[in-house]
């Protein structure tokens, strides 16, 4: 039976990122097309941040689990345009994280571009107990799509996915 | 334009983003705060990725078989065309944000031109680089803010970092010949409009981070060419001595 280009995103939604394992790497937007001629197919895939070292694993995992379906030759391309952002996440993606323990990212905002005084941001949510009784602790986080943050009112420190 | 303008011009974009990564990268383990250290870390990574990826476009457009490794490990120091003011040693903390915070606005202003290349892939990565640069900028301009503004002490050895630092950013603008090429095919932007942004962003922040501009910047140059101060060649001796040592080992 030949798979359809639709089969083959079917499939790389159970491709999940190494690093976020809830999110599949459709739902993280880094897919952006797939072509299926005969047994052969091609992914065209852009990157979430330029150095993020989970990308080549999930190059890898995409190739295997086409190959694993039973087509023949698979192409990963990179393509840099439009550049990935975390706007690209469905609701259903964000409520994913949420349940995972990670705050999901808000609008891509205008942030100011240096810092002129304290700098203020919308307060994020704590995943586990609701409150926006948080405090940013560093924009750099365990990888490089988190910030990190803590909850005043349960005290349980958190990973927001950062809007980029 | 011949290739090998577009090799030299993506070679000094993924150049400076290479050097200052490693010097970055030097921090790890030894950051002042955790947060820092981890911080410091994922700046150096965004930098090595960004410069993989105009080092990989740089081979491709070579066309000699060489790829991003190649040209990381495999070049000696008078082949590296990145700005001088990237190789100097890391300093203090201070320091190092503070360079930081010097070329991360420089950046954010080629790399928002670049965003409209006439070249698709340059125009692509740098607009991915330009939205991670935003984070640096804004990182690195908080702590020259607190530092500048902080005590006695922050405030002395802030201000000595950038009566330091401030004569190398005398390179952020120089144009040459490869810059002119590359600006008749639009591939590349004159740099010569981007320095008052630059300088009026710059100002506003020292201003309120109490440092005083130091006078005129002197004309550092000859990174672009290859020419480079004593440290990068130790840079590179560290960074390359494992491809080095064992050819085409994988892991």
């Amino acid at each position: 039976m030949e798979l359809t280009a639709n089969d083959a995103l079917n499939i790389l939604r159970e491709v999940m990122d190494p690093e976020v394992p809830v999110l599949d790497v459709v739902a993280l937007g880094i897919v952006r097309g797939v072509e299926v001629v005969g047994d052969r197919a091609t992914v065209r895939v852009t990157p979430t941040y330029s150095g993020c070292p989970a990308m080549r694993v999930i190059e890898r995992e995409i190739e295997a689990a086409l190959l694993r379906r039973g087509l023949r030759e698979v192409t990963v391309q990179t393509v840099y345009s439009p550049p990935w952002t975390t706007d690209w996440l469905s609701d259903e993606a964000k409520e994913r994280l949420r349940g995972y323990g990670i705050a999901p990212p808000g609008k891509v905002a205008d942030t100011p571009l240096v810092a002129l005084g304290p700098t203020v941001r919308a307060a994020v949510a704590c995943p586990y107990c609701g409150s926006t009784e948080t405090t940013l602790n560093s924009e750099f986080g365990a990888t490089a799509c988190k910030a990190i943050h803590v909850c005043q009112a349960c005290r349980q420190p958190f990973e927001e996915f950062k809007a980029l | 334009m011949s290739d090998s303008d577009l090799f030299e011009y993506l070679l000094r974009l993924g150049d400076d983003r290479l050097v200052l990564g490693h010097r970055l990268s030097e921090w790890c383990g030894h950051g002042p705060i955790l947060e820092e250290d981890i911080a410091t870390a994922n700046i150096a990574l965004d930098l090595l990725g960004q410069a993989t990826l105009f080092l990989r476009l740089g081979g491709q457009v070579e066309r000699k078989g060489r790829d991003e490794d190649a040209l990381a490990y495999w070049r000696d120091e008078r082949e590296f065309l990145n700005l001088q003011m990237l190789e100097l040693p890391k300093g203090d903390f201070g320091f190092s944000m503070m360079r930081q915070f010097l070329f991360s606005a420089f950046s954010h202003f080629l790399l928002e031109e670049l965003t409209r290349s006439a070249h698709a892939d340059l125009a692509g990565i740098a607009g991915k680089a330009v939205k991670e640069n935003r984070y640096h900028l804004r990182h690195s301009s908080e702590w020259v803010l607190r530092l500048g503004d902080g005590t006695g002490e922050s405030h002395r050895r802030a201000q000595a970092s950038l009566d330091e630092l401030w004569p190398w950013t005398g390179e952020f603008f120089r144009q040459d010949e490869v810059d002119l090429m590359l600006q008749r095919e639009a591939i590349a932007p004159d740099l010569e409009p981007l320095r008052k942004p630059w300088e009026d962003l710059v100002r506003e922040l020292l201003q309120r981070a109490t440092l005083t501009l130091p006078a005129a910047p002197m004309r550092m140059a000859g990174g672009r060419q290859g020419r480079h101060t004593e440290y990068l060649g130790h840079l590179l001796a560290e960074m390359q001595i494992v491809a080095r040592s064992h050819p085409g080992a994988t892991w």
